[in-house]
């Protein structure tokens, strides 16, 4: 190999060992799908990931199904088969926004293992490893959600409005999804291991996910709460996914994100986008471990 | 003209702590420069200023005639960095890593792909190229990250403690790695806390501690600096040292020091292995046994001791030190002595 060294006395700029990038959105997308396909190769190696990330939606769909199926009133009915069609919408959004927690720990790692602190000293685009990361995230969502899907089929969900109504609905789900990602990925770039990451990264979603439309009618909330689960950006997605599928008991408020439950899921979760990639991206910029 | 790395004024506070307190630095192209310092006294810091990790509070630092602040990711296509931890995607092979790390410093896959088929090679890998690092052993990982770190053969490199955790044989061969690369006309910073490895690697040194550089100059410079060579004498019998002190004395130029629990003499001479061979007939001839005998030249320990009064930390446990470092002088006393000399 030879090994370049620039001549003394010229100027260095026009003989840097790396090619001069191609600048702009192409390099952005260059080099986010090429970290893309790393964390993709990773998640194919660690299979028991992914995996797990599987087992814990399937064993809310059955828990929920058969345990609170029958106790629940929907749209005036008790039957556990209507429960599991309210359900499912609860379950799809439940289980896209958990891959914040994937995200967010994938990240710390890479902080951690001084992975992050290489990416930064190579003239990549800004935001490239954590959008890559993202969009890897979106994959293993997808997979997880076809999986979860077919679940759903054979406990007795059922679409009702026509399959590309049904592809808009999973489309919101993977937007949410891939929004909350970034949520994730600001936590990770913000504790100090991956544990932290993971733990930080699920627990707050207990409550977000719990106070909303996900599980039970929001109606039957107190008075107090019932505005904050109608506005939280989860249950847009959730009552939007509900209309799109045509499964029982959609919400009947009057709250705006109610009444237009798909512009206040796309609306939210944008939202969430810009104002999470904005701090994450600037907290990347500054890492250190 | 600056040199290839340069440093000015960089000063950089974490809290209270001045982990950069007005560093210099000038590393003419070509050369290597070592950074040489105990745990926390700045290495990493200043590494990773100049290699646009960390913004300073303030100063000036140029690298390949680049302003860093200015224009790091002009920088960035002209630097290599090895971290302190082998910094390679575990669940990636060999190869992926390599890969991914060109087309990241926006090479063609195609192109990419070429190089790093080729540094495997170089770097004894190939074998091991499509196995996960996850699998490599140590010495491995850190060749994998150095290869990463000259996947565009910059021209100016930087290494955090590339040695540090390795044994022997593989800071042996990482240590011929790092020549050839300078011999091919890379300039290089690397810190480390082995100061057997800066006096190996760098033409020139600059210790720090505390934030500051507290001496430069060439290995030899700050040898001398330190004084001379010292023949050290451990006798066998206690009783013994009494007699052995006024024979070190004849030939001594200075003050004889005597450590009594480990029955040891010590005296700074000039007059290398000649005088040596005098002061063991003398002993013999006055019927003094002796268990050891030796002519010391000063260390980059003793150096280091000189100028910081304390010795360079490292760590003795899992990482183990270099191969064939001298112990580091123990005795308090001697370092405050020959800090007073230092002056």
């Amino acid at each position: 190999m030879t090994l370049t060294s620039p001549t003394p006395g010229t100027s260095p700029s026009r003989e840097l060992a790396a090619p001069r990038p191609r600048g702009g959105l192409v390099q952005s997308v260059n080099d986010s799908l090429v970290i893309a396909k790393r964390n993709l190769i990773r998640m194919s190696r660690i299979p028991e990931m992914v995996i797990f990330g599987l087992i814990q939606p399937i064993m809310f769909v059955v828990l929920f199904s058969y345990v609170f199926g029958g106790s629940m009133m929907i749209g005036g009915s008790t039957s556990a088969v209507d429960y599991r069609n309210f359900l499912m919408a609860g379950i799809f959004a439940q289980t896209v926004t958990f891959a914040t927690a994937g995200a967010g720990a994938g990240i710390a790692d890479d902080m951690h293992k001084g992975l992050i602190d290489r990416f930064r000293s190579l003239p990549m685009a800004r935001g490239a490893v954590l959008t890559g990361r993202t969009l890897a995230d979106l994959v293993q969502t997808a997979l997880t959600l076809v999986v979860l899907a077919i679940v759903a089929l054979l406990v007795g969900w059922r679409i009702h409005e026509g399959i590309p109504k049904a592809l808009a609905g999973f489309a919101l789900l993977l937007l949410l999804g891939y929004a909350f990602s970034w949520i994730g990925a600001l936590i990770g770039l913000s504790v100090r291991t991956p544990e932290a990451a993971t733990s930080g990264g699920l627990i707050w979603l207990f409550p977000v996910t719990f106070i909303s439309n996900a599980f039970v009618p929001t109606e039957n909330m107190a008075s107090w709460l019932q505005p904050i689960a109608e506005w939280n950006p989860f249950s847009a997605t959730v009552q939007a996914c509900r209309e799109l599928f045509g499964n029982p008991g959609v919400s009947t408020s009057e709250a705006w994100p109610m009444v237009h439950p798909v512009w206040a899921s796309l609306i939210w979760s944008v939202l969430i986008v810009v104002v999470f990639r904005t701090l994450a991206v600037r907290k990347y910029r500054s890492a250190s471990v | 003209m600056p040199g290839a790395i340069y440093a000015e004024g960089l000063v950089k506070t974490f809290g209270d702590v001045r982990a950069l307190d007005g560093v210099d630095l000038d590393v003419p192209e070509g050369t290597v420069l070592g950074l040489l310092g105990p745990n926390g006294a700045g290495k990493t810091t200043a590494v990773r200023v100049l290699t646009t990790l960390l913004q300073p509070d303030s100063g000036k630092a140029v690298v390949a005639g680049i302003d860093v602040l200015k224009h790091p990711n002009e920088v960035r296509r002209a630097i290599g960095l090895s971290g302190q931890f082998a910094a390679v995607d575990e669940y990636l092979t060999g190869r992926e890593n390599l890969q991914m790390v060109g087309q990241l410093y926006q090479m063609k896959a195609r192109a990419a792909k070429a190089r790093a088929a080729e540094l495997l090679e170089r770097f004894n890998l190939a074998d091991a190229a499509d196995r996960t690092a996850k699998t490599y052993s140590g010495g491995m990982r850190r060749r994998l990250d150095l290869a990463a770190a000259l996947v565009v053969s910059p021209p100016v490199m930087f290494m955090d403690e590339p040695t540090t955790g390795l044994d022997p044989r593989n800071r042996q061969q990482l240590w011929g790695i790092i020549q050839e690369l300078v011999a091919g006309g890379t300039t290089l910073l690397l810190t480390t806390q082995y100061l057997e490895e800066a006096d190996h690697l760098a033409h020139d040194i600059c210790v720090v501690d505390h934030g500051k550089v507290i001496a430069r100059g060439t290995s030899d410079e700050l040898k001398a600096r330190t004084g001379g060579e010292r023949v050290e004498v451990v006798v066998h019998e206690r009783h013994h040292i009494g007699t052995a002190r006024e024979v070190l004395a004849g030939f001594g130029k200075g003050e004889t020091t005597v450590e009594e629990h480990t029955r040891k003499l010590t005296v700074p001479v000039s007059g290398g292995a000649k005088l040596l061979a005098e002061v063991i007939r003398e002993l013999d001839g006055r019927g003094i046994e002796i268990d050891d005998i030796g002519l010391r030249r000063p260390t980059l320990d003793d150096v280091f001791i000189s100028l910081t009064g304390h010795a360079a930390e490292r760590d003795t446990g899992e990482n183990g030190g270099p191969a064939g470092t001298p112990d580091a002088p123990g005795a308090k006393g001697r370092a405050a002595a020959r800090k007073e000399t230092a002056k």
